[in-house]
């Protein structure tokens, strides 16, 4: 039975559900993972070093800023201090999504944790908060991995293909991923609640854009969620 | 490897920022405001990375037809607001920011 239980995830509907559901994903994030690769020597990072990167971290956009800050001779100890602050956000991201992951076991958890980033949460929470889902982790699981390997090989094409590949901005493929998050939030804005808390964000993103470590998606997070509450438990009362 | 120290410490920072949360809110119970206030917090981010990618895509804030990347969003609103499919979303944003690259 129990052994019957461990083998489940890969063997569960959700889990390749959850693998379809990265696969428009990877559109936008492998020209990235490619550009991570091609970019990684050109600040002194080894070869094994660039692919463990991509590998152990898995954070794009820390992975990015650590680039600029090596090239720049920034200390190890600002790295990681950076790195931090540039993750924030995933405390946030990482609240909103533990409720479905009660049932997993432990090792499972810190499997689900390692995989968690902008676009696999954005995804799998956009999955669980249909009306009428049934939210199986095993989903999160597909999709985090796919994301995953995508990202590790594409960094891995990117240090063997050199200078070859065209520049992701000059095909547009940088709008594949605001486009993956206009295609997630859309269908999201059923209640008044829902408006208030995108109209908000929105300005605070463009009020706030550019702020150092990313801390403008924080902020907007912040406030916006908070103006979101605030017109539910209104809107509840009255 | 020369940066193993650095990796090491990278992943160890980012893991704890993604695990904390989750290691504590899968064990007990939220209290009712702050469940009910990060239930809000998708839509909040979705909007900041969708926006700044549409109007900002270089980081200066240019909201004008003469930007391909208005015609992007536009496309991939109509698209998301009629099928609610992500994939189409994003076909439809490309082709939307390829015909005002064309057309402009």
């Amino acid at each position: 039975m129990a052994q019957e239980r461990a083998q489940a995830a890969w063997q569960s509907a959700p889990f390749w559900s959850g693998v379809r559901a990265a696969l428009p994903l990877l559109l936008g994030i492998t020209p990235y993972g490619i550009a991570f690769g091609l970019l990684g020597p050109t600040v002194g990072l080894s070869a094994a070093g660039t692919v463990a990167m991509s590998a152990i971290v898995f954070a794009g956009s820390s992975q990015f800023v650590a680039l600029g800050l090596l090239q720049s001779g920034t200390s190890y100890l600002l790295i990681v201090l950076s790195t931090l602050v540039v993750n924030l956000r995933h405390l946030l991201y990482a609240g909103s999504i533990a409720p479905y992951f009660r049932r997993l076991s432990a090792p499972r958890k810190a499997l689900a944790s390692f995989l968690l980033a902008d676009e696999t949460y954005a995804v799998a929470i956009a999955h669980f908060r249909q009306p009428g889902a049934s939210p199986a982790p095993e989903f999160y699981l597909g999709l985090g991995l796919t994301v995953y390997l995508d990202w590790v090989l594409s960094t891995t094409a990117g240090l063997a293909v050199g200078g070859l590949v065209p520049d992701p901005t000059a095909l547009g493929l940088d709008f594949a991923l605001p486009a993956t998050f206009i295609g997630l939030v859309v269908p999201q804005l059923r209640d008044r609640a829902a408006w208030a808390t995108c109209a908000v964000s929105a300005a605070i993103a463009i009020l706030a854009r550019g702020l150092p470590g990313r801390l403008d998606i924080l902020l907007a997070t912040v406030v916006a969620a908070t103006v979101g509450w605030g017109v539910e438990t209104w809107r509840t009362r009255s | 490897m020369a940066h193993a120290l650095l990796i090491l410490g990278m992943a160890a920072v980012t893991f704890l920022t993604r695990g904390l949360p989750i290691a504590i809110l899968t064990r007990r119970t939220l209290p009712g405001g702050l469940g009910r206030w990060l239930r809000h917090i998708p839509v909040a981010v979705f909007t900041v990375i969708a926006v700044q990618g549409t109007l900002a895509p270089t980081g200066e804030f240019r909201l004008s037809l003469g930007s391909p990347y208005i015609w992007g969003g536009i496309a991939a609103v109509v698209v998301a607001w009629r099928t609610g499919n992500v994939f189409l979303t994003i076909l439809a944003g490309l082709a939307g920011l390829w015909l005002g690259r064309g057309c402009l």
